[in-house]
């Protein structure tokens, strides 16, 4: 039945989950905004992370170990992409395309040839689970806080700065002696790490890695990004600092899941759901294009 | 210093169309020297510069930046020694950055990129002393993208961008072709000022022979992939628009094809 209760029930819920989806699009803002490439290795990467954290957590390791090699993992499966992309001179999108593909091989290899593993939260130590919600929102609030932090102070070092502006005018770069091709691998590398950090997170906080739990990780987290943008626009019209912008990149996503949820309650089919992604992901980023008067 | 060793390059080679754009460049400049670069339409004159900052390997010949050969090496790997304005005022700088953040990221040239604070409070007050001294209006606008400058600006700011880290060689292309005639001018006095100050090693490509004649202490003339004209000293001084076109139809037979040259 639709009631209102039963919608407010399911927003705290929503809020935990789009925190796990805001940190998956600080991973994507990297490639996407910082670098302005299209990574599509997410969707790969998303699922190894959660993946191999539920091997680990079963396998009785420290949740934050299992976690911190979910990150590593993601880091390796980005350096992958930013080779084939910068060695390789395959363009981003079709080497982000490659490796995804080859990940699901490499992911049911890391779940042991099975499609779904469970991760039972009362059998096993985990730092995230949607048993205790409001736990998970302030676990999600924390994180999130600390990876904006980090990259704050990142792309304000030598290094971040080379980056950004590798993504923002390749010449300007090559002519200061920025070696643009590692900037870029860099770039993939911490993008996919973030990626795999937060499917580690989601698998944890579901209780279980499905084989099939990145599918469409690039659209919902281009749609946490454009969600913050025009939020932040409306916000603060005058542009806000890096920090801030980061910080909308999360509630993006949680608005992105509150959408969600009240697709959800108005009883559409959760089939439909990806369709109705995309529109607005597609409506969302054609809509700053239509202000510049069509042009 | 620059020399350059029987320099060739062809585009599209074995195709439709194969463009011989470098055909037997030899060049020496010495230290300080300050040539302009002219030449009719697809002389080879952009090619020569983009072929010395590494744009793409030659097929032939050999390039040695202060007695290092940097033949085979790679763009970022040459601008240790060169410093680049483009012609398109959006090129030398990243318009999303703050001025001083494109500053720093130039004051790093050649440098490894670590993890300390990609710009420190002491060259914040370098930046600003600089700034000042060329009078561009930006000394107290450091947190300002670039992106909002104007394409006079941004060029003035690309040339002390690329003189931050005293280049062994400065090249310029056509940096104020985009311009209209009184911001080219400003930005030609910025870049005489920098080149006298540091008596930096300079190739100005340009398309207004004025400009060639008036700048500079020697001149290259450009035509087919090879250098036709080479005047420098007392001739070079005495120069004016008619003798240089007498010249170059003397040197290749044929009429100089570039309006824009000869009427700019």
């Amino acid at each position: 039945m639709i009631t209102l209760n039963n919608l407010i029930s399911r927003i705290p819920g929503g809020v935990a989950q789009g925190l796990i989806w805001g940190i998956m699009a600080l991973g994507i803002y990297i490639t996407f905004r910082v670098l302005k490439e299209s990574d599509l290795t997410v969707d790969g990467s998303f699922a190894s992370g959660g993946a191999l954290t539920v091997m680990l957590i079963t396998a009785k390791i420290n949740p934050w170990l299992a976690i911190l090699t979910a990150f590593i993992l993601g880091i390796v499966i980005g350096i992958t992409t930013g080779m084939i992309h910068t060695r390789l001179k395959i363009p981003a999108i079709l080497s982000g395309i490659l490796v995804q593909f080859g990940l699901y091989s490499i992911n049911l290899h890391i779940m042991g040839m099975v499609a779904n593993v469970s991760c039972n939260p009362t059998k096993n130590d985990v730092l995230i689970s949607m048993r205790n919600i409001p736990l998970a929102i302030l676990t999600g609030a924390i994180f999130s806080l600390a990876l904006i932090a980090i990259m704050y102070w990142y792309f304000g070092t030598e290094q971040g700065c080379a980056i950004r502006a590798t993504g923002n005018n390749e010449h300007m770069a090559l002519a200061q002696g920025i070696n643009v091709s590692n900037m870029k691998v860099i770039g993939f590398a911490l993008g996919n790490g973030l990626v795999a950090l937060a499917g580690g997170l989601m698998a944890q906080y579901q209780g279980f890695a499905d084989i099939n739990m990145g599918r469409g990780a690039i659209v919902i987290g281009l749609a946490a990004i454009i969600i913050g943008e025009v939020l932040s626009e409306v916000i603060f019209p005058k542009g806000c600092s890096f920090f801030l912008r980061l910080t909308f990149v999360i509630i993006g996503g949680i608005v992105y899941y509150l959408i969600m949820i009240i697709v959800l309650w108005l009883r559409v089919d959760s089939n439909d759901l990806k369709l109705a992604t995309a529109i607005i992901v597609m409506l969302a980023m054609a809509l700053p294009n239509f202000k510049k008067g069509g042009k | 210093m620059l020399v350059l060793e029987n320099i060739h390059k062809t585009f599209n080679p074995h195709t439709i169309n194969e463009k011989v754009a470098l055909n037997g460049v030899n060049l020496t400049l010495n230290d300080g020297e300050f040539v302009t670069v002219i030449g009719s339409n697809g002389a080879g004159k952009s090619t020569l510069l983009n072929a010395i900052a590494g744009t793409w390997l030659v097929d032939e010949g050999r390039i040695l930046i202060n007695d290092v050969d940097v033949t085979k090496l790679s763009e970022d790997k040459r601008a240790v020694y060169i410093g680049r304005v483009f012609q398109d005022p959006m090129m030398g700088t990243a318009a999303d950055m703050w001025i001083e953040e494109n500053l720093a990221l130039a004051h790093r040239r050649g440098k490894r990129r670590g993890l300390a604070q990609g710009i420190n409070p002491d060259e914040r007050m370098t930046f600003r002393a600089l700034l000042k001294e060329f009078d561009l209006g930006l000394e107290d606008r450091l947190s300002t993208k670039v992106g909002l400058l104007s394409g006079g600006q941004r060029q003035a700011l690309t040339l002390i961008m690329a003189t931050l880290q005293q280049p062994k060689l400065l090249l310029l292309d056509e940096h104020t072709a985009a311009l209209d005639p009184k911001t080219a001018q400003k930005v030609l006095d910025v870049t005489d000022k920098i080149v006298k100050k540091s008596g930096l090693t300079t190739f100005m490509v340009t398309h207004n022979m004025k400009d060639a004649i008036l700048h500079g202490d020697r001149l290259l003339m450009l035509n087919d992939g090879q250098i036709i004209l080479d005047i420098k000293g007392e001739e070079k001084k005495k120069l004016t628009v008619e003798s240089l076109l007498e010249k170059f139809e003397k040197a290749s037979g044929e009429e100089f094809t570039n309006d824009a040259a000869i009427l700019g």
